[in-house]
């Protein structure tokens, strides 16, 4: 049995530890924010925060996360970030758009007015395919000009 | 000569344009449409009945069923404003259901042909619609749909006099996304999502190679282990324990492989060695005049991947022994129903597929193989409906290709700095293996199974539908003594099909880097040189709106260049022209694409901007960077390392104008731009380094290469 909160619940968890984070989330609790995109941490579609920290959760096994605070795209919706994203209509298909909002959510919370080049810098561990990338990062941005 | 395609299902039509005696079995509902429906708009023609078009409930709610599907390109929404506008209602009175078998049959999404073959038959469907509630207040324009719904009968056909209304109100706006909400918020939308009543996940180990046979396997477990021959795949409750135990059969098995696939390093040679079918667009039967001045360059690209983000997914369930359910992201749902059908032998009216939305489509992926995945391991659970997701790497190594092609170009100037002759041969494999094509199922599966299917290698479009191979061979400039002509290669172990703008990306990279080239052997700009050969007043305003928007004709520093490209997609479709503005220092960098479209009248003005941008985004990842990698026996750029795209560091900025257009016609904008954004980057490294890069991709040491070349 595993415990640590998701979304501020705490949680135990009776699977194999070395099961992965996202598979916990969509099926066990019901969370599909994360999406699945190549299980080995390397496009980003699967980001979720532990401990405030944007990670994949994909590749992260649950064992490591005994007594840590998992918080999914669920927990922080409606974020300034999304609500950015629907203004500037900063998305294709959508598919990786919540891995980036929670990378996103994590970069302002550190840096609370990031620059364009501190958001591409902050993203380049996510893929988008469609090629929205140009409306995403100003998307990003304005949503940190807004913050208060 | 040619030979007759099947594939005219990319005209975006199920019937009227698929020809030959061995097209794909039909259903009743898509049969030739009877002479009373003269006059309808062809996918209203071939669905004439309102009722498969629209519902409308007691509240008020008018329901919209379409045949075309959300591919991440905002095709719903840009419909779903055609229709309340045309029923005279806002969008929220209006809810968009997904394709599928009690909806109309229009064949694919593809093709950049959704508002155009879709928009005028939803339109004119509610026009008929809205006249029968109409009528039935008594012609009161008052009327409120909720009156009415129990008292207008849907079940007639549509009546092609009925007037339509001309002014909108919601067309022409930028609608924001109907789809959006759920995919930024996080909530279950895609078919990855889907969770019905006694579901189990299922996975398919695929072989590790092609051609691959299956030789023994055999593991310890609870799990529904499926095997068909080299059709390997395992079921079970608990998704992560199916994964984990899909890893232990892959590990287990022992296949036969064989050294099948071509040298990655002579490409060009396999695909000039054939056997070929001869394309012969154009040949205006004159040979070059003596004396000019020649000259010729040869142009490639690789073998690329569609590489959306996320892997292909199916859910099936069996209902009875003859009857299964399916969902699938497929471009064509009923193509696809016919083609499970055809390869299982089941009445293709016992298999129902319904739409269920994934990401990016980018044009025939696995989703149709994922679908038929799930089908033949649901059957092995008869009762429980099976959802079967692709690993990333099989997505990125038996998903379709899109073909490796090359081109040859050679022209004579006249003494005036004119082109006075155009020579253009191109190689390639097929464009379309799509369910059905060549009159076989074309999924993936089955070429595995004990009863082993073999299919052809992909075919191409007719030039009904656009081409394949030869999509833009034929420049759009006027040219004289012109011969352009296909070599589609017949036998090939690489899977190859449809990817967005098909053969017109190398072809108009080709063309339009060829352009510069004779530009600069005329001592012209090339801006002027090609406005020179244009008359085409459209194609002359989108170039000089894109070369002012980009400050064509300014000064740059030294390293950075800027470069030119333009084509009409399909020669019918969209007009774009695309300036690039690249920085060559330790790597290329791609700063900025300025581009200028005419896509005929615009239902959505930010969908274009946003198509046109992902569009030039794409295609700026195709040409910097992406390359299938193989040895002689398997694929190896299997992930996101070895298959790199352009990441959030290395996108370029990219300016849109729409130029204004009279035509009543909208022209698709999905594919206008990959073309023109190809030839102007390269154009712009040419400009910017001194030298001609024309083996895609574009890369640092293919520069390198360049230089020690001219060297």
């Amino acid at each position: 049995m595993i415990r640590f909160t998701v979304n501020g619940t705490p949680r135990e968890v009776d699977a194999d530890p070395d099961t992965p984070l996202l598979y916990v989330l969509r099926n066990d609790l019901g969370l599909q924010g994360a999406r699945f995109g190549c299980g080995i941490g390397l496009c980003g579609a699967c980001f979720v925060h532990v401990d405030g920290v944007s990670v994949p959760s994909c590749d992260t096994p649950i064992w490591s996360l005994a007594g840590k605070s998992v918080v999914t795209v669920e927990g922080i919706t409606p974020h300034p970030v999304q609500q950015a994203f629907l203004e500037r209509q900063a998305a294709q298909c959508g598919y990786c758009v919540t891995g980036i909002v929670m990378t996103a959510a994590a970069l302002l919370d550190r840096e609370p007015h990031p620059t364009p080049a501190t958001v591409t810098a902050a993203l380049d561990r996510h893929l988008c395919r469609c090629g929205a990338q140009q409306r995403m990062v100003e998307a990003i941005v304005e949503a940190g000009e807004h913050h208060a | 000569m040619r030979e007759p395609s099947t594939d005219g299902q990319l005209a975006g039509g199920p019937q009227v344009s698929a020809g030959g005696a061995d097209a794909p079995p039909t259903t009743a509902g898509t049969a030739k449409p009877p002479a009373a429906v003269a006059g309808l708009p062809k996918d209203l023609a071939a669905n004439p009945i309102l009722s498969r078009w629209f519902r409308v409930d007691d509240d008020g709610m008018i329901t919209v069923r379409v045949g075309k599907v959300e591919l991440g390109q905002g095709i719903i929404t840009a419909l779903a404003q055609i229709a309340a506008d045309e029923l005279g209602v806002g969008l929220a009175a209006v809810r968009m259901l997904p394709a599928g078998p009690d909806g109309p049959d229009e064949g694919l999404t593809a093709g950049s042909l959704s508002i155009t073959d879709s928009g005028p038959a939803v339109r004119m469907a509610a026009a008929n619609v809205r006249a029968l509630f109409l009528r039935a207040a008594g012609g009161d324009p008052q009327f409120r749909y909720a009156d009415l719904a129990r008292s207008v009968d849907l079940d007639v056909p549509a009546d092609p006099g009925v007037p339509m209304r001309t002014s909108d109100a919601l067309v022409g706006t930028a609608v924001p996304r109907l789809d959006l909400p759920d995919k930024v918020y996080g909530r279950p939308r895609y078919i990855q999502d889907m969770r019905l009543p006694g579901q189990l996940f299922g996975r398919v180990v695929r072989p590790p190679s092609p051609g691959a046979q299956l030789v023994s396997v055999e593991i310890e477990t609870d799990l529904t282990v499926v095997r068909d021959g080299s059709f390997l795949g395992v079921v079970g409750e608990d998704e992560a324990t199916v994964v984990r135990t899909a890893e232990r059969l892959r590990r287990a098995a022992r296949w036969a492989e064989y050294d099948s696939l071509p040298d990655e390093n002579a490409l060009e040679k396999f695909l000039r060695d054939g056997p070929h079918e001869i394309i012969g667009v154009v040949d205006d039967g004159a040979e070059p005049p003596a004396g000019a001045q020649r000259l010729s360059a040869t142009y490639s690209r690789p073998f690329l991947a569609h590489a959306s983000i996320a892997p292909s997914c199916g859910v099936a369930v069996w209902r009875a022994a003859d009857r299964v359910e399916v969902w699938s992201h497929s471009q064509g749902v009923y193509p696809l129903s016919r083609a499970i059908a055809a390869a299982l032998g089941l009445d293709p009216q016992r298999v129902r597929v319904e739409h269920a939305e994934s990401a990016g489509c980018y044009g025939h992926n696995a989703a149709d193989d994922a679908a038929f995945d799930a089908v033949l391991l649901a059957r092995a659970v008869p009762g429980r409906p099976v959802q079967v997701l692709w690993t990333r790497q099989d997505e990125l190594s038996w998903a379709p290709f899109a073909s490796a092609m090359t081109a040859d170009v050679s022209a004579t100037l006249d003494a005036r700095g004119r082109l006075s002759s155009w020579t253009y041969d191109v190689f390639s494999q097929g464009h379309t293996a799509r369910p059905g094509y060549a009159g076989v199922p074309g999924l993936l599966a089955a070429t595995t199974l004990a009863d082993a299917a073999i299919y052809p290698a992909a075919v191409d479009p007719p030039a009904a539908a656009g081409y394949g191979s030869t999509r833009n061979a034929l420049p759009g400039y006027d040219l004289p003594r012109r011969r352009v002509t296909g070599h589609r290669v017949l036998e090939t172990p690489i899977r190859t099909s449809a990817m967005r703008a098909l053969g017109a990306y190398l072809n108009v990279f080709a063309i339009e880097s060829f352009m510069d080239e004779a530009a600069e052997r005329a001592g012209r700009d090339p801006l002027d040189f090609r406005l020179d050969h244009l008359g085409d007043d459209r194609g002359r305003r989108v170039l000089r709106t894109a070369a002012e928007a980009a400050g064509w004709g300014t000064p740059l520093p030294d390293g950075i260049g800027r470069g030119l490209g333009y084509a009409r997609y399909k020669g019918r479709g969209g007009y774009c022209a695309v300036v690039a503005e690249v920085a060559a220092e330790t790597d290329i960098a791609v700063r900025r694409l300025t581009v200028a479209v005419d896509v005929g009248k615009v239902v959505n003005p930010d969908g274009v901007v946003n198509q046109m941008q992902g569009g030039a985004v794409q295609s700026a990842s195709w040409t910097l960077r992406e390359r299938v990698r193989f040895d002689r026996r398997r694929v190896t750029s299997v992930d996101w390392e070895r298959y790199p795209i352009l990441r959030f560091s290395e996108v370029p900025a990219v300016d849109v104008t729409i130029v204004d257009s009279d035509e009543e016609q909208s022209l698709g904008a999905g594919e206008a731009a990959q073309g023109p954004t190809a030839a102007a980057i390269a154009n712009a490294v040419a400009a910017a380094v001194g030298v001609r890069v024309r083996d895609l991709p574009l890369t640092t040491e293919a520069v390198v290469a360049a230089i020690e070349r001219d060297g």
